[in-house]
């Protein structure tokens, strides 16, 4: 039995019903009972569970095809004509195996460092890993709206139950923020809606629309996406969420809740309206590249590791979105793809460096309860092995070669390179100045003499943390030294898409 | 016409024979068996509702010389009206018998108000309407003021009934001009009078229209005409004010939509611009102030004002999916506003009246499953998916982008995006902060189940929204 036609619906349900599971049984409110050391081992089997039905998802992955694969299309609200309408192509299925990924690693980070409602916790991360893998796959509106605006919900939760000292001011901005961008999508997918009469996303890339309709429409879904990747200048939850939020949440938000907006450009605002991009092209180019110059500047002069690292991350999502819309500015035939597999190979290096950081970050804040770099110093002398992690991601943040980090960016300057010398210069500038707010903050927290007493006592990573940042290395390593099988996998979906763009709707 | 002819309002003479033996049965109930009037109440109701669905109409029906009409909306109406009584007497029990207040007069006010609503859904002229409107808000005053003790309820039921009074009177002067320029009082007459004579169409008739729209707004409690609505639903006890702000939305949008649909419908251009300035402050005063509260019931009434005026943006689209938008909106809101106040209800305790925001400090620690069902419920009143409150609004942004009315939608989602904040408070109250306070909320069996039926319904509406949109869509798209 070809049981393929459901794998998506797996994937999707398997950790949602899994959390409501954990919701339901509950750790009776004692972290050290033996109920809750059980709802531990039932997030991570089932987390794990999810990330091997996604390597089955790989395996049976067609590279050469463009179209949609493992499609399942029930209908949902008839009346609406709205479907429960999941596919995937070159360009979900890597960011779904990111999701899967990343998900059971959270797990194992959070193993004894959660010591309220660990139930509560887990479950929300379930649910969010679901809601997740479900924008990715959802090829009707509404769908893909249902699981876009339901994803707010557990990571609201998750910055505000568990967060820091402000979490709720951080958490609401998150919230208010997010939320204010989505509703635009919403009216534009409700016109669409009223053009084509369905939700189906294939009949909005269909639909002829005026230059005037595209343009609203454009500006409509970049609001939601620009305040997600986060682009200049609607960034500025960024920071406050992820300084605020616990360490599992900073990684799925930096890992895979920014790469929602690149994935939505994508998806949606490319082949939805072609020439409204086109027009607006200019506009995103030049916010992404202020997003990488300026933010870098910004990060430099952080003092708190975390919220370097955050608008670090919105420097590299600059690479994401420029590698996006350079390829208007690149005549056919030039390799135009090769700024839009940049910045799917960016995302997923960003979503596996970027989770790092913040795991390495969590380590410390774990032991030292302080994330001020002025804390620290000569971690290197008495945390040996954590250090080398450290160091190697930085480095690979920094876009070392060999590390993903430099593949992605690589092919994104390379690609700027075609369309205009200018556009190269500045993105390039990242190469310096992510060596420096990187390499500056390794200087300080890891190089040096001892610099304190609580730094003398700090103890090496235990075998969990080592597991966690062992598995990360080798695939940050893997992916900057033999990109090829995640090219590969993109490849006939974005040349199609490239096509798709270059037929205007006018 | 012949006596089978009658069977179409079976519903409210069984409700009212009823309301007679309950009435007289509670004389000889003491105190201490006062449940027995709870139970007789409740069968009372179940006896109703079969009443209604053994004799739902197929068709429209017009009765008592074309006064009152029985059609798929009054039944629809009618059934979530009486439905939704049940469940507010529910939620109420226990709250009354823990403060004294476990009178008879509450379930038979509030059967004698249902008795109201439904005259009003199945009016076909305006003085049906007018009485059932009368009949449904004097019991809802005296419902304000059962506790008579307290000077709050005593003064929120002097309120709202002079005010009811001057919204009466405004709506009865506006009856007299339509009145006096059509000739008719029957709506179907009304539309009739003014197809064939256009002349009428004129400033005589709008004058009179405007009055109507006062008098329907402040049944609402749509801006400008919304001021009673927070001090009412502030000073009642909580259980009166369950009642007023779930069952009654339904013949307030009878109200308006026999009224300006049936008997205006040929006036769109007239009332439409009317009733959205209306909506559009409805909309944003709610919103804007519902954040500055800190009494939970007055955040909800403001909320009720900001929600009341979707479902007027919705009226005022003037089309068929508009009127569907109204109709679902309204059901979807009532639901999750009965089991808002349901847990509202919940957190009070003897001698202790939960009414701050505050009081939900904490709730996910001493009682994680209520917790969870508010966290539903404000979820659905925010609008997001996959809560059933979203497709509410999802249907009301459609008919207005259908209408063409790009900037009211886009108006509409913003203001959405303000009141966000306001629900999203409840659930940082709920989640984010400790309380010293470790009682778990007591409930007995079946409110608990009901409860948490209403909760999990807004969940599972959401998930499977298509059967309810396309019933709505049947009657009135």
């Amino acid at each position: 039995m070809d049981l393929s036609p459901y794998l998506l619906s797996a994937l999707i349900w398997l950790p949602i019903v899994g959390g409501g599971l954990l919701l339901a049984l509950g750790d009776g409110g004692d972290v050290h009972s033996a109920r809750a050391g059980m709802m531990r081992v039932t997030a991570f089997w089932l987390t794990m569970l999810t990330f091997a039905l996604s390597v089955v998802l790989y395996m049976a992955f067609d590279n050469a095809a463009a179209s949609m694969q493992f499609v399942e299309r029930i209908s949902w609200v008839a009346a609406l004509d709205a479907y429960y309408y999941l596919g995937v192509d070159g360009i979900s299925a890597p960011l779904i195996l990111l999701t899967t990924f990343i998900t059971p690693l959270i797990v194992i980070s959070a193993w004894d460092t959660i010591k309220v409602r660990p139930a509560q916790y887990f479950a929300a991360f379930l649910f969010l890993e679901g809601l997740m893998i479900g924008v990715f796959c959802a090829l009707d509106g509404l769908l893909f709206y249902a699981f876009w605006e339901a994803m707010l919900v557990p990571m609201f939760l998750i910055i505000g139950i568990w967060g820091g000292e402000h979490r709720v001011y951080a958490t609401l901005k998150f919230f208010l923020y997010t939320f204010l961008g989505s509703v635009m999508m919403l009216v534009a997918f409700i016109y669409l809606y009223g053009e084509t009469g369905s939700f189906d996303l294939f009949g909005f890339m269909n639909a002829p629309l005026t230059l005037t309709t595209q343009k609203m429409i454009f500006i409509a879904f970049l609001l939601a996406f620009a305040v997600k990747v986060p682009m200049w200048p609607v960034h500025t939850w960024l920071p406050d969420a992820h300084v605020e939020a616990p360490t599992g949440g900073s990684v799925i938000l930096a890992a895979i809740m920014l790469k929602m907006g690149g994935y939505g450009f994508l998806r949606l605002s490319l082949p939805i309206v072609p020439d409204g991009s086109d027009y607006f092209s200019g506009m995103m180019i030049a916010l992404s590249l202020i997003a990488i110059v300026y933010i870098g500047f910004v990060a430099l002069m952080q003092t708190d590791m975390k919220k370097l690292i955050a608008y670090a991350s919105i420097a590299h999502m600059g690479f994401a979105t420029l590698g996006i819309f350079l390829v208007w500015r690149i005549s056919a035939g030039m390799g135009a793809g090769l700024g839009m597999t940049g910045a799917m190979v960016q995302m997923v290096s960003h979503g596996l460096i970027s989770g790092a950081m913040f795991l390495c970050v969590g380590v410390l804040y774990d032991r030292m309860h302080s994330r001020n770099i002025a804390d620290y110093g000569g971690v290197a002398n008495t945390m040996p092995i954590f250090a080398a992690f450290m160091v190697l991601f930085s480095m690979a943040n920094a876009g070392l070669p060999g590390t993903s980090g430099f593949v992605g960016e690589f092919m994104v300057i390379l690609a700027s390179f075609k369309a205009s010398f200018w556009y190269a210069f500045l993105a390039a500038s990242t190469l310096i100045l992510g060596a420096a707010y990187t390499l500056w903050m390794v200087k300080r927290v890891i190089y040096g003499e001892v610099a304190n007493d609580n730094v003398a006592s700090l103890e090496d990573l235990n075998i969990r943390e080592f597991i966690v940042l062992g598995v990360l290395a080798v695939a940050v390593l893997l992916l900057g030294l033999w990109p090829a099988p995640l090219v590969d996998m993109m490849n006939a979906s974005i040349e199609q898409l490239i096509q798709q763009i270059g037929q205007s709707k006018l | 016409m012949n006596l089978t002819d009658y069977i179409s309002a079976a519903p409210e003479m069984t409700l009212l024979g009823l309301i007679c033996v309950v009435l007289i049965a509670d004389l000889f109930v003491d105190d201490e068996h006062r449940m027995l009037t709870f139970w007789m109440t409740i069968v009372s109701l179940l006896i109703t509702m079969w009443v209604l669905l053994a004799t739902a109409p197929l068709g429209r029906i017009v009765l008592f010389d074309g006064s009152y009409v029985s059609d798929p909306l009054s039944q629809i109406l009618k059934v979530a009206a009486v439905g939704f009584v049940a469940i507010a007497f529910l939620y109420a029990r226990d709250y009354l018998r823990a403060n004294d207040l476990h009178k008879g007069e509450y379930y038979i006010l509030g059967l004698l108000g249902l008795l109201g609503m439904m005259i009003m859904i199945s009016a076909n002229s305006m003085l049906t309407m007018y009485l059932g409107l009368e009949t449904l808000a004097l019991s809802q005053y005296a419902l304000v003021a059962m506790d008579r003790k307290n000077p709050v309820a005593a003064e929120s039921a002097m309120k709202y009934f002079v005010l009811g009074a001057i919204a009466s009177g405004a709506l009865l002067y506006g009856i007299s001009w339509v009145y006096g320029v059509t000739g008719e009082l029957k709506f179907d007459e009304i539309a009739l009078a003014i197809a064939s004579d256009p002349s009428l169409n004129s400033l005589p008739l709008w004058f009179g229209i405007a009055f109507l729209i006062v008098g329907i707004a402040f049944k609402f409690g749509a801006v400008p005409f919304h001021m009673w609505l927070p001090d009412v639903y502030e000073g009642a006890r909580t259980p009166v004010t369950l009642y007023i702000a779930s069952a009654p939305k339904f013949a307030a949008l009878a109200l308006t939509l026999r009224i300006l649909v049936d008997g205006l419908g040929d006036l769109h251009d007239v009332w439409s611009d009317m009733i959205m300035v209306v909506a559009v402050l409805s909309l944003l005063v709610g919103n804007i102030i519902a954040i500055a509260q800190s009494n939970i019931k007055r955040m909800l009434g403001y909320s009720t004002i900001a929600h009341i005026g979707f479902i007027l943006i919705a009226v005022f689209c003037g089309t068929g999916k508009g009127y569907a938008a109204a109709l679902f909106y309204t059901l979807t809101y009532v639901l999750a506003v009965a089991g808002a106040f349901g847990i509202v209800i919940l957190l009070s305790r003897r001698g202790y009246e939960a009414e701050n925001l505050s009081d939900f400090k904490g709730l996910n620690a001493r009682s994680p499953w209520f917790a969870l069902m508010m966290m539903f419920i404000m979820l659905s009143l925010t609008g997001i998916p996959p809560f059933i409150g979203f497709f509410g609004k999802l249907n009301v942004i459609d008919a207005v982008l259908s209408s063409g009315f790009t900037g009211l939608a886009i108006l509409m989602v913003l203001a959405s995006v303000v009141g966000a904040f306001y629900y999203l408070r409840v659930i940082w109250y709920m989640y984010f902060e400790g309380t010293d306070e470790r009682a778990v909320l007591q409930a007995s069996a079946d409110t608990r189940l009901v409860l948490s039926l209403n909760g999990v319904a807004v969940l599972a509406l959401g998930i499977v929204p298509g059967w309810l949109w396309a019933l709505c869509t049947a009657i009135l798209g």
